[in-house]
């Protein structure tokens, strides 16, 4: 049961707040329910420091505060390329509420930005400390531990078709993830150097596919590369059965969107 | 888009009505823009109490031991309320229906039969307070085998879900372990027909998830009454409810209701009005029952799980010459109202088609999960599906359209039904033939000159000359409440032979009353109920929940599928 | 626990109100303040019952803090009239048959008028777009959307 909610005018108090009986609330979107059904810490701990609401961009690169909402994102006009992942959490008003940092937090089947972000091999600066940002992947594999975050550092695509997006879910336009697919296909001359592709919904948390990247690097996106790249999609991953879908069900399922989603970008 | 098709009843419709047929707005819709229609939790109260259930983590469990002593010394904590304070604390909904047996405690004091049941209610000053103590409550469970499928909890030596049934089998008419449709002979149909169709269909339990969960605030009033503001549906069955488990004369309760958030059929339990009440009656302070959301769609009853069989014995031609129906409804824990579901979908049965002969034996059984509720045509729509899905194997197996073999085999105006009432008003054919222009299917001659209104009755509207009927699932020694007594000998007390463990009558003259024809069939299939019955020990007889009442004269009974006749 | 005292502007009047540790705005409105027209229908974000614009946003108020509306604009069903005068889309809904049970109206009027005061002519897309965080179980979608329309026809015409 919450005993007391703390406001700190700088992320690094924030940080230096936290404990095990406090919980870190952003956008509310993930905590607040948590708060609601009595299951949480008895600290709420927030921050109202500007920089995390802060879109900087940099060269071929944007570092979006972790406090940025889906909605500015959606908005923003030099963030096109991640205006439809931030249109495809939640609904009208999750997409004012939730943040790019509690999204790398979400969990299954949650957490559609993330994938997106892990596939664009974003960085993450964590509160309160002077080390370079970390790999994303790194961060959501130790999210339990990794402290608070205090923004993301992402990539721009040179060419808008370089990066796309698929969300797969039962009700439309607003529905939970039965997967979701990120792609990041630098191309140098017509062929791919340096491929990402990640999924989210088909672990614990969005997971690199790393078959599928073998199989892309170096070749360009033509029907028979797409094709073997849909023969390995679920190498390596491990989805989860929830209400949404099986197991059996996604692996039957994430080779066709993949296949779906390279085409779309190989029409540009 | 609607599109209103006058030709048809037209003789039947009046178009110069003043309001019938003209678009009117809702007289309650400027409350709901305004955003204040009062739905039960629309009503602030002074020192309200919030009250949570403490619930079973098992599927199926006896309680060895319900410790409370920390959670009634937590904050905010009131009173913690367990079985014992419930004045009346077993009940079956329609009781007030005289129907069934009392079978499902407020708060379980002896055993859970469904992940979810209440053992203990906390009511605390505020919500986040309820829930705290909620998880401080310790219940020494001893875990027991549970069942969750309909087939396997009506084997020999399945779990016995609900005491009162200890064959997991509601008992209909103090007389079957299952509702019975007997018309004409289908064994003899099926020997002469040229193809046997059979079928299984398994519907899903479906949750109404209403917007609004299901609740009720309670609170002293002057003059020694209590005001109850509720989500129910069912207003004075919810008051009924409540007044019989309170043991308290309803004019003691003032009910206020009927601005419902959607129900669908998922608010008509009453589960929160006697609770409410009986917190505040314990109290003396108002006290709020509400499920929060995982609840509603966890505990909270929704349109149960059904499997059918179906066996259609078809002539070459299509036509469909007898039926026969096995049907499973998993009533969950307990019975609420999948009972009266049966006993509407049997009447339903075969579906909108003229069949000389059908059969069917429909079981409402208990297993351990949710118990389930009315929702939306609750008791027609499975078998409904079932049956739909069921001519389209029939037409492929004659080698049919679809649409064809269903205006073949349509009832039509003056046809007998196998409830043995005339149909009229019957559209099947017509909507057959819209449906077919619609979805551009050419339909053959015969089919597109049929008519509803035409070629019916005469020898289809005459009853079959000959029913065969059994006495398959009988069962004696039910004291089901008078409403069984009143279908079997008037006036005459229930056999003094206590339930459950029922006996099999050595033939079928030991059924309270002798069928109105003579079987023509002996009750061939007696046996392996029998034998079932024989590896199943009797359990010590347990005493029936109503036995203080005394049984009313000119109960009720279901004398139509439409609704009750007081007889 | 200490209450949080909380100052803010509900439907264009300022309010004061305490806040218990954690509490919702839901919750804090409906009990605290008094305004019953946001509804409670799920507490976990998925319903929309329960939308009320903070400072012209919509949000869900009961995955809100209480607190962190202090010194903000809060916006709710309640406050769509002007005296006895219904809001456009207050009479679009009625005259549209936009409402059965009307649990979902409160908020699914909030969502429409978040986008109208964005968006005066929005298209049927749109329309479904901004109250795709609604759930109205009735399933009165398509006379929702008629009567969002048909507000904005009215607007567009005055």
């Amino acid at each position: 049961m919450i005993q007391s909610v703390e406001t700190h005018a700088t992320i690094a108090e924030a940080q230096r707040a936290m404990g095990a009986d406090a919980i870190y609330m952003a956008g509310g979107t993930l905590v607040m329910r948590d708060v609601n059904a009595g299951v949480t810490a008895t600290r709420i701990v927030r921050s109202s420091d500007p920089v995390l609401a802060d879109i900087r961009l940099s060269g071929d690169g944007v570092t979006i505060g972790a406090g940025v909402t889906m909605a500015m994102i959606a908005v923003h006009r030099d963030l096109t390329f991640l205006a439809p992942v931030a249109r495809s959490v939640g609904g009208p008003q999750i997409r004012n509420m939730a943040t790019v940092g509690g999204n790398l937090f979400a969990p299954h089947p949650y957490g559609d930005f993330a994938v997106a972000m892990l596939a664009l091999g974003a960085r993450v600066s964590v509160a309160g400390q002077s080390a370079a940002p970390r790999p994303i992947a790194d961060v959501l594999r130790e999210r339990g531990r990794i402290g608070l975050v205090a923004s993301v550092q992402v990539p721009r695509p040179q060419a808008p078709a370089d990066f796309g997006f698929l969300k797969a879910s039962r009700i439309k336009p607003k529905g939970v993830s039965v997967l979701s697919i990120a792609a990041y296909l630098p191309r140098q001359g017509g062929r791919i150097r340096g491929a990402r592709v990640a999924f989210g919904a088909m672990g614990p948390m969005p997971l690199q596919a790393s078959a599928v990247e073998r199989v892309l690097d170096g070749q360009s996106l033509d029907a028979a590369t797409i094709t073997r790249a849909a023969q390995v999609a679920v190498e390596g991953l491990d989805p989860p059965t929830d209400p949404l879908a099986t197991t059996w069900y996604r692996r039957e399922v994430a080779g066709v969107h993949l296949k779906r989603l390279l085409e779309r970008m190989a029409r540009g | 888009m609607i599109e209103f098709r006058k030709e048809f009843f037209a003789d039947e419709r009046d178009d110069n009505l003043n309001e019938v047929g003209k678009p009117t707005r809702r007289q309650d819709i400027l409350g709901h823009v305004t955003g204040r229609s009062p739905y039960f939790d629309d009503h602030l109260f002074d020192g309200l109490l919030h009250i949570r259930c403490v619930r079973s983590p098992h599927h199926h469990a006896r309680i060895r031991r319900i410790d409370i002593a920390e959670a009634q010394s937590m904050p905010g904590v009131v009173r913690v309320l367990v079985g014992r304070d419930v004045p009346r604390n077993l009940n079956t909904l329609l009781s007030l229906l005289d129907f069934g047996i009392d079978d499902e405690p407020l708060l379980a004091e002896t055993k859970v039969a469904y992940k979810g049941e209440p053992v203990a209610a906390i009511i605390a000053e505020t919500e986040a307070q309820a829930r705290a103590a909620v998880a401080r409550v310790r219940v020494d469970w001893d875990v027991r085998p549970h069942v969750l499928d309909v087939e396997e909890a009506i084997k020999p030596g399945a779990p016995v879900v609900c005491e009162v049934y200890q064959t997991n089998k509601f008992i209909y008419h103090g007389k079957y372990d299952h509702q019975k449709l007997r018309y004409g002979d289908v064994e003899a149909a099926f020997a002469r027909a040229d193809h046997i169709v059979e079928g299984r269909y398994q519907m899903s339990p479906i949750e109404q998830a209403p917007i609004e969960t299901c609740g009720a605030i309670a609170a002293p009033e002057v003059n020694d009454r209590y005001v109850c503001y509720t989500s129910t549906q069912a207003l004075f069955f919810s008051l009924g409810t409540a007044a019989k488990m309170l043991t308290m004369p309803s004019n003691r309760l003032h009910f206020i209701g009927g601005t419902v958030g959607g129900g669908f059929g998922g608010k008509v339990d009453s589960l929160h009005e006697p609770i409410a009440i009986l917190g505040a009656m314990l109290t003396g302070r108002p006290c709020k029952f509400a499920w929060d959301r995982e609840e509603e769609m966890q505990v909270g009853a929704p349109r149960g799980a059904e499997r059918w069989y179906i066996k259609d014995g078809v002539a070459r031609d299509g036509r469909i010459l007898a039926r026969k129906f096995t049907g499973y409804f998993d009533s969950g824990a307990y019975t609420r109202l999948s009972s009266y579901a049966i006993i509407k979908g049997v009447g339903h049965l075969p579906g909108p088609y003229t069949i000389p002969n059908v059969h069917a034996d429909v079981y409402c059984v208990f297993t351990n999960r949710t118990p389930a509720t009315a929702m939306r045509g609750f008791g027609i729509t499975g078998v409904d599906f079932a049956i739909e899905a069921h001519m389209d194997k029939v037409a492929e197996a004659v080698g049919m359209n679809p649409i064809d073999l269903r205006i073949l085999n349509s009832y039509r105006d003056g046809d007998m039904k196998a409830h043995r009432r005339v149909a009229k008003n019957t559209a099947l054919i017509e909507c057959c033939q819209v449906v077919a222009d619609k979805a551009g299917i050419a339909l053959q001659a015969s089919s597109r000159a049929a008519s509803s209104l035409r070629d019916g009755g005469g020898e289809r509207g005459r009853l079959p000359a000959h029913t065969a009927l059994d006495q398959k699932g009988t069962v004696t020694g039910i004291d089901t409440g008078g409403y069984a007594r009143k279908g079997g000998a008037p006036g005459r007390p229930a056999q003094p032979v206590p339930m459950p463990g029922y006996s099999m009558p050595a033939a079928a003259t030991a059924a309270p009353r002798p069928p109105a024809q003579t079987p023509a069939r002996p009750a061939a299939t007696a046996a392996s109920v029998a034998s079932s019955q024989s590896t199943t020990p009797p359990p010590p007889p347990a005493q029936p929940a109503n036995t203080t009442d005394r049984p009313r004269q000119g109960a009720m009974r279901f004398s139509s599928i439409s609704g009750l006749r007081r007889r | 626990m200490a209450k949080t005292p909380i100052v803010f502007v509900l439907n264009g009047a300022e309010r004061a109100s305490f806040a218990e540790p954690g509490q919702n705005l839901l919750e804090f409105l409906r009990r605290g303040v008094g305004d019953l027209s946001p509804k409670y229908g799920c507490g976990q974000g998925t319903c929309g019952a329960c939308t009320v614009t903070i400072d012209g946003q919509t949000h869900l108020a009961c995955l809100t803090l209480a607190e962190s509306v202090t010194g903000r604009r809060v916006q709710t069903a309640a406050g769509l009239a002007t005296g006895a005068t219904l809001h456009p889309l207050q009479e679009a809904f009625m005259e549209n048959f936009a409402a059965q049970c009307g649990y979902c109206t409160p908020g699914m009027l909030i969502s429409a008028k978040a986008l109208l005061d964005r968006n005066p002519n929005p298209s049927r897309e749109e329309v479904v777009e901004a109250i795709s965080g609604n759930i109205c179980r009735c399933t009165g979608y398509e006379p929702i959307i008629e009567a969002i329309l048909a507000a904005a026809k009215g607007r567009a015409r005055a």
